[in-house]
């Protein structure tokens, strides 16, 4: 409950700051949005069946707007100098990262529940395929924060800390990717689950794995 | 209640700290200054363990900075040029936010206690970005004393500070219960220096060049002193 309590701080924090700037979810929701446009319309011109590339689509609107949120995370925190103030704290540092974590997680959540909506109509889809869809976002969403704020803080110790977070995170990211875009294939196609089980469970796997090992890690990286 | 003895500080082959060794009792304000680059703000650093001694021995009332960090952060408040704050947020939801992390109990009323103190209520729901330099140093006190602590680490607090704020920055210090405390502040100012510290210490080239009791001083024999250890040869 005692460290619990300070991840919610943590966490609620970030969205208090958010709410107030407005500065990453709007760009976050605009970006995501422009990136779902702009392949609709491209393959619009040759593809003759837009849905067998939506899943794609979809997944590369959610990573390129997350690695804008995660790259946000801790520059805004280092910027203005609050790194310290919470490095300062008698708190564990794994704390501090799952707080950052699921501040990040829940960012990039809500940008993906808000452009499944655009993205279903611009590709003519079933509206009773959303509530998957969404779940798979969720769980994709955790892999990519997961492994995202370890490097974000690694990252911005760094010059050029913007072009090093997606270099360092989308080699590392694709697993997440492939099982999140095949189980969003299948809900799309409607195949039955028997036979995608398995990249659920490498998407589930790849998140406990990998949000624990950025945990262990979290201390060893913004030590100086 | 600080006790540093032979402490090493280097960055690759760069050496930052040369074996410093300090005591400070209970309750004493020292203050330590130097040139740019004479290592005050990685000494600071170290203390409050935002950075690893490469050797050497520190102790904050009795505990290892090495060996029990969580205990040592609880025991210190460190004010540094940079606030530390969050500036979209209110001075209320920084110290209630920073209150979570050090389990301060009746946040909210502690929170009041300080802006109060530190001559803030009323401006307590603002941004903080809203306030002016002075302002938000008074407000970075307030927040590195939210746990109350008995140790109290200022690194160069007044840098930006034009001399009326500096100066309500000294009175500041002065009033909050000091005495209480052990305070360790770097500056670069020695009227600073010599008018708030009960011990000032000449820091050149990592190493301690010179300390003396303010009593057994004044700011004309400091600045003597402070151009013979600190001017380059």
């Amino acid at each position: 409950m005692h460290h619990l309590r300070k991840i919610w701080a943590i966490m609620a924090k970030d969205l208090a700051v958010e709410l107030r700037t407005r500065e990453v979810l709007g760009a976050m929701f605009v970006f995501a949005l422009l990136v779902i446009f702009i392949f609709n319309f491209a393959f619009e011109l040759r593809v003759e069946d837009q849905r067998t590339l939506a899943p794609g689509v979809l997944w590369v609107a959610i990573t390129f707007a997350g690695m804008l949120g995660l790259s946000r995370s801790f520059i805004r925190e280092k910027d203005r100098g609050s790194l310290e103030g919470l490095l300062l704290a008698p708190v564990d540092r794994g704390v501090i990262f799952l707080g950052k974590m699921l501040g990040n997680a829940l960012f990039i959540a809500v940008i993906a529940l808000i452009i499944l909506p655009a993205f279903v109509i611009l590709f003519n889809l079933s509206a009773a395929v959303m509530p998957q869809l969404a779940m798979i976002a969720v769980l994709g969403t955790i892999g990519l924060s997961g492994v995202g704020t370890l490097f974000s803080a690694m990252a911005v110790h760094t010059r050029a800390r913007e072009i090093l977070l997606p270099v360092l995170l989308f080699p590392l990211i694709v697993p997440v990717i492939l099982s999140a875009v095949k189980l969003s294939a299948a809900v799309i196609d409607n195949v039955p689950f028997a036979e995608v089980q398995q990249w659920l469970s490498l998407l589930v796997v790849f998140d406990i794995v990998f949000a624990v090992l950025s945990f262990l890690f979290f201390d060893y990286v913004v030590e100086e | 209640m600080i006790e540093i003895k032979g402490l090493i500080k280097a960055f690759g082959s760069r050496l930052v700290l040369r074996g410093i060794t300090l005591h400070v009792d209970a309750g004493e304000f020292v203050t330590l200054v130097g040139p740019n680059g004479a290592g005050k703000t990685t000494l600071i650093r170290i203390l409050a363990t935002l950075s690893r001694p490469s050797a050497g021995r520190v102790l904050l009332g009795g505990c290892d900075l090495n060996e029990d960090p969580m205990v040592v952060r609880r025991m210190i408040g460190l004010v540094s040029h940079r606030t530390l704050l969050y500036d979209d947020l209110s001075g209320e939801q920084n110290l209630l936010f920073y209150a979570q992390l050090y389990d301060v109990a009746r946040p909210k009323t502690r929170a009041e206690e300080l802006l109060r103190q530190v001559g803030l209520w009323g401006r307590q729901h603002d941004p903080v970005s809203t306030y002016s330099r002075g302002m938000q140093q008074r407000l970075a006190i307030a927040r590195a004393l939210l746990h109350n602590p008995p140790v109290l680490l200022l690194d160069e607090p007044d840098t930006g500070l034009d001399r009326q704020a500096a100066a309500t920055l000294g009175a500041l210090l002065r009033q909050t219960d000091l005495g209480q405390r052990t305070v360790l502040m770097t500056t670069h100012n020695l009227e600073y220096a010599a008018a708030w510290g009960e011990r000032v210490a000449i820091l050149v080239n990592g190493q301690i060049a010179f300390q003396t009791n303010r009593s057994e001083t004044d700011l004309t024999t400091l600045r003597a002193q402070y151009d013979h250890y600190a001017s380059p040869a």
